[in-house]
């Protein structure tokens, strides 16, 4: 069977890959939220997953509205990263692994998850920025990663309590793998942050604080609001936490708070990493 | 059914990717560079052979993200196009708050506090 040998949240702003390819992490402006990594990093040093199952959502690289799928899942060898416009150096590939990739569909689809699965996937900031700052430097391409992408661009997006339940699935997939196999789950995204309308720039602290306590005990607390309740709390791109969600639900119901940081502003989002083992 | 209502806040739904298809369509074009430097030399012909409309047309040439988003476009598409004209995230952000760019920083700073 694969373990979970942890879930790790995390925000993936772009401007955290440009600060990663200027060499930023030690200006005072980075500083705080980069040092945030440091116990992540140990903890990875010894407990080596061996596969990152992402959940995160597509910026208009891989999908577009012409066909817009509410979840997808990433069934191929590996995953290229390409230009998204505004000039992100572009990552070497990531190796997938695709007999896990499958495995998790054929179950999922059993549950009545029925996800959109690519064997050619374009993976963007949302999953090379979380990859930088887990496994800096060149990056740990020894680590496979399942991408699993969930829309948040166009609504109606999927609900806190369905992308719950997906994790959950997610979960007792993993729990009848036939290989032995170490496995973290990545929630990617957030926390709150708004990049457009009048209210761009807004941020909400306390609800943010709220969310980081109830991912480790409660979960299913976030899992009451709504979509729309979401994007009135924590602003249009704050929906991200949806991810979160996810990840928080492919874990047992019992986790430890292994490590939090919570640092705003990078950009204009309020950044946050939070590991749960 | 009926919408809500979020202060100062789009929401991207059916109607929206409908109306804002042709603008989405090429801004989503400019993750190529080919693409990016054919708007900047002709960027009046680039928009018309994506078809977008009189009010989409008139947004681009004012870059006006406000009225962008008004014709349907998606920030993560019109964050592309802000890419080629060298705005980021705070620069859009000021502008559609009416500040400045050193006051809409200063406000995100302040929120950490």
């Amino acid at each position: 069977m694969a373990l979970i040998v942890g879930g790790l949240g995390t925000s993936h702003v772009p401007a955290i890959g440009g600060a990663i390819a200027r060499g930023a992490q030690g200006e005072s402006y980075w500083k705080p939220f980069f040092d945030g990594f440091d116990p992540v990093h140990r903890w990875l040093d010894a407990t080596k997953p061996d596969v990152a199952i992402i959940f995160y959502n597509d910026h208009g690289l891989n999908f577009f509205l012409d066909k817009m799928p509410t979840f997808a899942i990433g069934v191929a060898n590996s995953y290229c990263n390409a230009d998204e416009g505004w000039g992100l150096p572009v990552q070497r590939p990531f190796r997938g692994d695709p007999k896990l990739s499958w495995h998790l569909t054929e179950a999922l689809l059993a549950e009545e998850f029925d996800l959109t699965t690519c064997q050619e996937m374009l993976v963007d900031h949302a999953v090379t920025v979380p990859m930088s700052l887990l496994w800096p430097g060149v990056g740990d391409r020894s680590v496979a990663i399942v991408p699993i992408a969930v829309n948040t661009v166009q609504h109606p997006l999927p609900s806190p309590s369905r992308c719950f339940k997906l994790g959950k699935a997610v979960g007792r997939a993993l729990d009848t793998y036939p290989e032995s196999l170490n496995v973290l789950v990545v929630g990617s995204g957030g926390l709150s942050h708004q990049l457009d309308g009048a209210r761009a720039g807004f941020i909400n602290k306390p609800f943010d604080l709220m969310c980081l306590d109830k991912l480790v005990d409660d979960p299913e607390a976030i899992t009451r609001f709504s979509v729309l309740d979401l994007v009135e709390l924590a602003g249009t791109q704050g929906v991200e936490i949806l991810n979160w969600l996810a990840m928080r639900g492919a874990l047992s119901d019992r986790v430890s708070k292994l490590h939090c940081n919570y640092h705003v502003p990078i950009s204009n989002t309020a950044s946050a990493v939070l590991l749960l083992g | 059914m009926a919408k809500r209502n979020i202060l100062g806040t789009a929401i991207f739904d059916g109607e929206a990717a409908q109306k804002g298809y042709a603008l989405n369509k090429m801004c989503f074009s400019f993750n190529s560079a080919e693409n990016r430097a054919a708007f900047l030399k002709d960027e009046d012909g680039y928009c018309r052979r994506f078809g977008l409309d009189d009010a989409q047309m008139a947004a681009v040439r004012r870059r006006n993200v406000l009225d962008l988003i008004a014709a349907g476009g998606n920030i993560y598409y019109l964050a592309k196009l802000a890419g080629i004209l060298g705005l980021s995230v705070q620069d859009i952000g000021a502008q559609q708050t009416g500040m400045s760019v050193e006051a809409f920083k200063a406000k995100l700073l302040a929120e950490g506090a």
